[in-house]
């Protein structure tokens, strides 16, 4: 039959109020100018506001001075520098602490969640505690805790708290450790280390095509972190190794040289990794108890080890489990990290918070926010949705 | 094998020793390797070790009866602070010798909370409950409470509206009449009231002093901003998820809009939102209570997730339910209303509950936008310069309060996820 | 071909299907399908998997959409008008394959959902004939047990019972026996076949080849898409005439 009759319906008179697509459509009308009406006083009645209390629109406040201090940075930034400078900066401590948090948390999170079902009793029972005393409580409280406890119970730079042989210092100014001096060669390192990994993936690309042509299993992983490791190192030594480190040193009220991670953005890494992991272990907990017991019996049966048997049967199906459940997760993590302003660290939120009370210019600032949170949600969706589908297409 | 005796005349074995009693359980599941063994030593050792520091700490040394804060120090846990202060973190600024008055409102709200979690309660009681638990609630927090005429006729024109829905079929002619006659009161009286012929009036129950919210604190504000939270997020919730289900691309387009909005930005902003910006919305000259800000935007962030929630129970439900209603003959609110969701919810009621635990927690973060929750009181409490320097002991006393409840609800979820299983299978 | 069908000559046509066409995407589901169903008569659908008998009763009802013909179904065109499909699911009872029953309603509020909310029938008479109804699909003592609580063949029982409370004109069988453990599978016939000695109209999707023998008024085998042969039961399963109908009767009757 001829495919041009296709979704032609049959052509009988219907009432009008009786077809479900006119019914439809006016329903939705209905709805959507409902929804434009209640914006339209919204807007109006805003657009009025503004003008009566003479606050000005527009985002031309972004290029004037901002004229606050921000304690903890990553880029260059004073006082002097545009509004736009000081919410960038926001921006930066935002993904720092976004992306260290998911990193640890779901290390961490995977350690407690596989110790739950570890055959020794206590271990999985102190797992479990860890899990149930996390969850349960406000993670804003975990954040003035940790702060509190910071700020509080930790002493003054001269009575800091020393760590291995001196070169690591706690105090309620934060911690201190020891860095390399800045040198040339370190640039290098990192273009370096960026080959290595580039180089990593094709020789796991390589080792997988010679396996499957020649049947000869490549040692993977080994071979990839010695090239991830190895050209650094090479690239280190040719420029004659400098090992000058600069240690932190008490000078007067505080320390000098070094580098410090400040307490407020302690208190929120810390804060954040306890709590969100005891949320990752849950998922991974669960994602390994779905498997099925006959999936490990049927990769045994056929004479994989139990690393093969892990990572070729086990993994790929555990991940499917656990991969939408820890995109949310992560998700979380990124807007937990706004409970920042609490606790005074400078995060996105904070900036913008000092900009709305100078400026007065709430709704730029908060589309900036709105903007910002949803491109970064977006992204990690994102990313999370094409790992997903890769491994879902993996198992057929 | 050896099978050769009959298999009736052989006696069963005990087991043997070493797999029973204490001994066989601490092998089985303590020491059955030699990791595992070494794995358990260093854990009894760590948790020996933390316990002795801690019970020295918070109870050996620990001051229940200071009367100020230097008279605490040096010592382990300062208790006398929250003894000191107890009144004020459950209570905030709520006037002192009223303090009963909240006292009672969390009662009621924890009995209203308890009574819904029993399922014999999952009928129209639960709207009764409701009703009269939210009625004693605010009476209490308030102490005074004003019904204008126009909600007392919205609410016997919305009674008579849905009555007639759900009971159309069943009701006797009589009922339905009363239905009829709520509508048109409800209608008459909110078209005059509008034109301005009935007054602005309002039936004033008014049995106690009047307490603003500005004075609310403690626990009665984070309870009512979670309970509060969930309850008017819940049918908005079921409108998004149904309209997210809906195969009309505008309204499906709006609610998805909304939803990933909403869930796509942290709570903090829509408070922060919530605060500065309701104002500029309204028209000058109208003022809009600080708490009222604070709970409109938990409703607004709490549809949006609960939405999803209800989505995965539409989702979860067999094509052949939805084909089997339309075979019937169903109409849509029908099929709606008497097959889908009676089952969908049935099957979110443990997530539902998860998500009203997050809620609980996150009420916590009204605190940036000054309002004294919970969480606000207690660090309020470490403010006073008298009794400076205990953070620990007052986060460890408002942290376990929160423990208490949060985890009463998630063991309570996951019996009720047990039940609710037992039920559909066999 | 209509030689021994009663007095089926005489009989009103209640479901008539002129050149109904359909398409799932690009893949022809059902092709110039015509078929004429008399009042009274049953017709027993039967054809490989996939080849659109489902499909095809399902459009009666309109659960799928047809997109080019006409179906009329007691003198109503079935189109996208609202009312005429609630018209036409009124007098049309359907049972499925996975039975579909509510699990979260009793046996009896899942028998008085429709006269209740459809008919507007009151509580009262509406339980009066599900209880009748139960009684004849021989479960009474299960009214008020949940779905989940009976066995498969009870639970397709209590589905017949469910769409005979709205006194349909016509009930159409989608594969009632195919999810059935086989020592269930006579009760449902069972109540099935004295169904179609009261004078019922059903359309039957099913491979119980005992069935049509003792019921069916007509066989139809459907492949592909297309209506390929239709004759009354002795002739179908004596003489078929058509290849693949021998292929798929060879197929079919050995495996039983």
């Amino acid at each position: 039959m001829a495919v041009e009759s296709l979704g032609s319906a049959p052509r009988v008179k219907v009432a009008p109020w009786n077809d479900p697509v006119i019914r439809g459509w006016v329903f939705q009308i209905v709805v959507v100018g409902l929804v434009g009406f209640l914006a339209w006083y919204l807007v109006s009645n805003t657009i009025d506001n503004l003008q009566r209390q003479k606050i000005a629109s527009g985002f031309h406040y972004l290029e004037r001075e901002a004229g606050f201090e921000i304690g903890d940075t990553m880029i260059e930034y004073s006082p002097a520098s545009t509004y736009a400078r000081a919410i960038w900066v926001g921006i930066l401590n935002t993904l720092r602490v976004a992306v260290l948090g998911i990193l640890l948390s779901t290390l961490l999170g995977t350690i407690i969640g596989v110790g739950r079902l570890s055959p020794n009793w206590l271990l999985s029972r102190i797992c479990s505690w860890y899990v149930e005393a996390f969850r349960n409580v406000p993670l804003l409280l975990w954040l003035f805790l940790f702060y509190k406890l910071i700020s509080e119970a930790f002493p003054g730079p001269r009575q800091a708290i020393s760590l291995l042989w001196s070169s690591v210092f706690l105090s309620n100014r934060g911690v201190y450790f020891p860095v390399p001096m800045a040198d040339p060669i370190h640039k290098w390192m990192g273009v370096a280390l960026l080959v290595g990994i580039l180089g990593a993936w094709m020789l796991a690309r390589w080792g997988k095509k010679r396996q499957e042509a020649t049947g000869q299993p490549f040692p993977t992983v080994s071979a990839s972190l010695g090239v991830i490791i190895g050209l650094p190192a090479i690239v280190w030594l040719a420029g004659g190794a400098p090992h000058h480190m600069s240690w932190p040193e008490l000078k007067g009220f505080n320390f000098a040289g070094g580098t410090v991670i400040q307490p407020e953005f302690t208190a929120l890494l810390v804060g954040l990794v306890l709590y969100t992991s005891a949320f990752v272990a849950e998922i991974v907990r669960s994602g390994i108890l779905a498997l099925h017991k006959g999936q490990s019996e049927a990769a045994a049966a056929l004479g994989l080890s139990r690393s093969q048997a892990m990572r070729l049967v086990l993994l790929p199906q555990a991940l499917r489990v656990i991969v939408p459940p820890m995109t949310s997760q992560y998700l979380n993590i990124t807007k937990n990290s706004s409970l920042a302003i609490a606790i005074g660290y400078p995060d996105l939120v904070a900036s913008v918070n000092v900009t709305i009370n100078q400026t007065g210019q709430a709704i730029e600032n908060i589309l900036i926010i709105m903007a910002a949170y949803l491109s970064v949600s977006l992204s990690i969706s994102a990313f999370m949705n094409w790992y997903n589908k890769r491994i879902a297409l993996r198992e057929r | 094998m050896t099978d050769a005796m009959p298999v009736g005349d052989r006696k069963p074995l005990p087991p043997p020793v070493d797999e029973t009693g204490v001994v066989g359980w601490a092998r089985k599941n303590l020491f059955s390797s030699w990791g595992n063994g070494i794995t358990t030593i260093v854990l009894i050792a760590a948790v020996v070790w933390i316990l002795n520091w801690f019970l020295e700490w918070a109870l050996f040394t620990a001051n229940f009866t200071a009367t100020t804060g230097s008279e605490c120090r040096g010592g382990g846990a300062c208790w006398a602070l929250i003894r000191e202060k107890f009144r004020y973190i459950f209570f905030g600024s709520f006037p002192y010798q009223q303090h009963w008055r909240p006292l009672f409102a969390v009662i009621t709200m924890l009995a209203m909370l308890v009574l819904s979690a029993d399922r014999r309660m999952w009928n129209w009681r639960l709207l009764v409950i409701w009703g009269v638990g939210s009625f004693i609630t605010f009476l209490l927090m308030f102490g005074q409470i004003h019904i204008p005429l126009s909600l007392i006729l919205f609410v016997a024109l919305a009674g008579g509206v849905i009555g007639l829905t759900l009971r159309s079929a069943l009701a006797p002619s009589s009922e339905r009449m009363a239905y009829y006659a709520l509508i048109g009161i409800g209608v008459v009286g909110l078209a005059l009231r509008i034109a301005g012929v009935l007054p602005k009036w309002s039936i004033a129950i008014a049995p106690l002093s009047y307490v603003e919210t500005s004075l609310w604190g403690g626990l009665p504000v984070t309870l009512i901003l979670a309970t509060y939270g969930l309850a008017f997020a819940f049918p908005y919730g079921i409108l998004l998820a149904l309209g997210r289900r809906s195969n009309l691309p505008l309204i499906k387009g709006l609610c998805v809009g909304f939803i990933e909005l909403i869930r796509g930005v942290p709570l903090i902003s829509l408070l922060i939102m919530a605060s500065v910006m309701l104002p500029l919305f309204l028209p000058s000259g109208t003022t809009i209570d600080k708490f009222l800000r604070a709970q409109v935007a938990v409703i607004l962030f709490a549809g949006a997730y609960i939405a999803e929630v209800i989505r995965g129970g539409l989702q979860s439900l067999p094509k052949g339910q939805f084909e089997a209603a339309d075979a019937m003959g169903l109409n849509y609110p029908q099929k709606t209303l008497l097959i889908i969701l009676p089952q969908a919810l049935r099957v979110v009621i443990p997530p539902l509950i998860n998500t009203f635990i997050g809620f609980f927690k996150d009420t916590s973060l009204v605190l940036i936008i000054g309002i004294f929750d919970f969480l606000n009181t207690a660090n309020q409490a470490l403010v006073d310069p008298n009794w400076a320097g205990f953070p620990g002991e007052v986060y460890l006393f408002a942290a376990f309060v929160y423990f208490i409840f949060c985890f009463s609800m998630s063991r309570y979820s996951k019996y009720l996820e047990f039940e609710l299983n037992k039920g559909t299978r066999r | 071909m209509a030689a021994t069908a009663r007095d089926l000559s005489k009989a009103e046509s209640v479901i008539q299907l002129k050149g109904v066409n359909k398409w799932y995407g690009q893949f022809h589901v059902l092709t110039d399908i015509n078929l004429d169903v008399k009042e009274g008569e049953k017709i027993v659908i039967c054809g490989p998997s996939g080849s659109g008998k489902s499909t095809l009763i399902r459009c009666i009802n309109r659960l799928e959409e047809h997109q080019r013909g006409d179906i009329v179904v007691h003198g109503v065109t079935l189109s996208n008008d609202v009312k005429n499909i609630e018209a036409i699911r009124r007098e049309v009872g359907m049972v499925f394959q996975s039975f579909n029953l509510f699990p979260h309603l009793t046996i009896l509020d899942n028998l008085t959902l429709a006269p209740i909310w459809v008919k507007k029938m009151p509580k009262k008479e509406a339980e009066e004939i599900a209880m009748s109804l139960l009684t004849r699909v021989r479960i009474p003592e299960q009214a008020l047990k949940y779905p989940g609580q009976l066995s498969g063949g009870q639970q397709q029982r209590v589905a017949i019972a469910r769409a005979l409370c709205m006194r349909p004109k016509i009930m159409l069988f989608d594969e009632p026996t195919s999810a059935l453990d086989p020592e269930m599978v006579k009760e449902v016939l069972d109540v099935m076949i004295e169904l179609a000695r009261e004078g019922m109209t059903m359309l039957c999707v099913t491979h119980e080849m005992g069935f049509a023998r003792a019921v069916a008024d007509r066989v139809i085998f459907m492949d592909r898409g297309e209506i390929v042969e239709q004759n009354e039961p002795e002739e179908f399963f004596a003489n078929p005439r058509n290849d693949r109908t021998k292929l798929f009767l060879g197929q079919i009757l050995h495996n039983h």
